[in-house]
């Protein structure tokens, strides 16, 4: 799977648990999830959980907490999609 | 009282019942007597006996309206849904503004006290799936803040950055009663100035299969939903189960007036007691002396006397324990025929809410006081020969009565473990 859809689909994970729509415009690699998406660090589970979903992946708690920036968590992602096929 | 005391007035309602979202849906259904009880599959699905209830609908514009994007995903509980969303409203309408952030300071003078009863269905039956299935990693974080009973005061107090008491009270039945009196004494200790007051039950065959079970239910009106539930009828046969929430802001005299708040009755206080499940008292039935005792309390702590109370919105649930509460409420006045109170069950048109039913039924009996009516007490034509000896049938209205001039209630509330709550409320004159 390309890093670009990769990006495109963790975008719409995160997207619900975002309340302030505006903080989505500027996403980018560095965008940290917790400081710049103002997303409450309990539901940093949450999406991974939605992630392992979506991308029919498991995410172990090692990568789990390095998931903190929108660059990491699709490198985390993209390995796992891309180790299956 | 002595002048010296802190007297607790009502400044803000919210109510999510079975026949009506938000506060002028709800005086509307009052007045019209609209039942809220109906057929509902999902009881017939799952083979209870008993397959109508009072289940309230709440929007995906309401909730979107008062939750944040991530609660609306996130939110699976009712009773956390509908006690927030109570909450709220009484907020509002005591002229308060929900804060639009969390950028707020917290206020330190309000606090709440939500009740209720069990955690919703939802949340427990994915918890048991998941968990039985080895699967708890998924479980996410919901699991917690909706599985805790003070998940709804939890998400309550963060939306509005209460900084009191934010807690949950429990008593089964007589948890929505318990809880206002709670907060009564709370802001009477001078320890809060106002607290945000009610209960909540998730609408859910989790939380009434236990009563089908144990054949409370009514199980022959699943054909006449609306006939169901009978207070102090002939016929009643078992009590309808329902879910919702109500929700008062309270606070004390002295700070309702520097607001210029609008105030829409006074607590005069009660009581809350238990019979200890001795004499006539168990698990699940009241013994006559302490619910005696309660409303003798809750008389005595008022210093009023018996002859003053002028109606009465009863525990009354459409099962055979409603003569021996009638027996109990003349016993405690020293009142009957004619001379009893008006007195009537809104259980008839929204069933047995459990834990919500003391607030949702205070929220009515404040309404009712405020505006001057009275509601009926539907399919009561048929009125209990016993409780037809004791009460005159002109005190249990058939019909709305209008322009009442009531000026206290007394409320009362009686649960399972055999325990009481009688709360007194009197009419705002601004005296």
């Amino acid at each position: 799977m390309e890093i670009a859809e990769i990006t495109e689909k963790l975008r719409s994970i995160v997207r619900p648990y975002v309340d302030d729509k505006s903080l989505l415009e500027n996403i980018n690699g560095d965008t940290d999830l917790l400081k710049d998406l103002k997303i409450n660090s309990a539901h940093l589970v949450d999406i991974i959980l939605d992630a392992e979903e979506v991308f029919n992946i498991e995410i172990d708690d090692e990568a789990a907490e390095k998931m903190l920036t929108v660059k990491e968590a699709v490198r985390i992602i993209a390995e796992r999609v891309n180790a299956k096929t | 009282m002595p002048n010296n005391e802190i007297r607790v007035v009502v400044t803000g309602l919210g109510v999510i019942s079975p026949n009506a979202i938000g506060l002028p849906a709800f005086e509307l259904a009052l007045r019209q007597g609209k039942s809220g009880i109906r057929f509902l599959e999902e009881l017939a699905e799952k083979n209870f006996a008993c397959q109508i209830g009072g289940k309230p609908e709440v929007s995906d514009t309401l909730k979107e309206k008062y939750f944040s994007p991530v609660q609306v995903k996130m939110l699976r509980s009712e009773s956390i849904i509908f006690g927030t969303l109570a909450g709220l409203e009484a907020w509002e309408h005591a002229g308060f503004k929900i804060p639009a952030d969390k950028d707020t300071l917290p206020d330190w003078d309000t606090g709440c006290i939500m009740g209720t009863g069990q955690a919703a269905g939802e949340i427990i039956k994915r918890n048991l799936y998941l968990i039985n299935e080895g699967n708890v990693r998924r479980l996410g974080s919901g699991a917690v803040d909706q599985g805790m009973i003070s998940g709804v005061s939890a998400h309550l107090g963060g939306i509005l950055g209460l900084g009191n008491q934010v807690t949950t009270n429990a008593s089964a039945c007589a948890t929505g009663t318990e809880a206002i009196l709670n907060g009564y004494e709370r802001i009477r200790s001078g320890l809060a100035r106002r607290m945000i007051v009610g209960s909540c039950e998730s609408p859910d065959p989790f939380v009434w299969g236990g009563f089908d079970s144990m054949r409370v239910l009514t199980r022959k009106y699943n054909d006449q939903p609306e006939a169901g539930s009978r207070p102090m009828s002939a016929s009643a046969s078992g009590f309808v189960p329902g879910g919702g929430a109500g929700a008062l802001v309270i606070e004390s005299l002295e700070t309702a007036l520097e607001r210029g708040a609008k105030i829409y009755g006074e607590i005069l206080g009660g009581n809350i007691n238990s019979g200890g499940q001795r004499g006539s008292g168990s698990m699940t039935a009241p013994n006559g002396e302490g619910v005696q005792r309660c409303i003798q309390g809750a008389l005595d702590f008022c210093k009023i006397s018996a002859d003053e109370i002028d109606a009465i919105s009863g525990h009354l649930t459409s099962t055979m324990a409603d003569p021996q509460e009638i027996t109990n409420w003349a016993k405690a006045l020293k009142r009957k025929g004619k001379n009893f109170p008006y007195i009537h069950s809104l259980k008839s048109m929204i069933g047995h809410c459990l834990s919500a039913a003391g607030a949702i039924e205070s929220v009515a009996a404040l309404l009712q006081l405020e505006k001057g009516f009275f509601h009926a007490s539907l399919n009561s034509e048929d009125i209990h020969p016993e409780i037809a000896q004791i009460v005159d049938a002109d005190k249990i209205p058939q019909q709305l009565v209008t322009k009442t001039d009531f000026n206290i209630i007394a409320k009362s509330s009686f649960g399972f473990g055999d325990v009481n709550t009688c709360i007194i409320f009197k009419r705002w004159e601004n005296n």
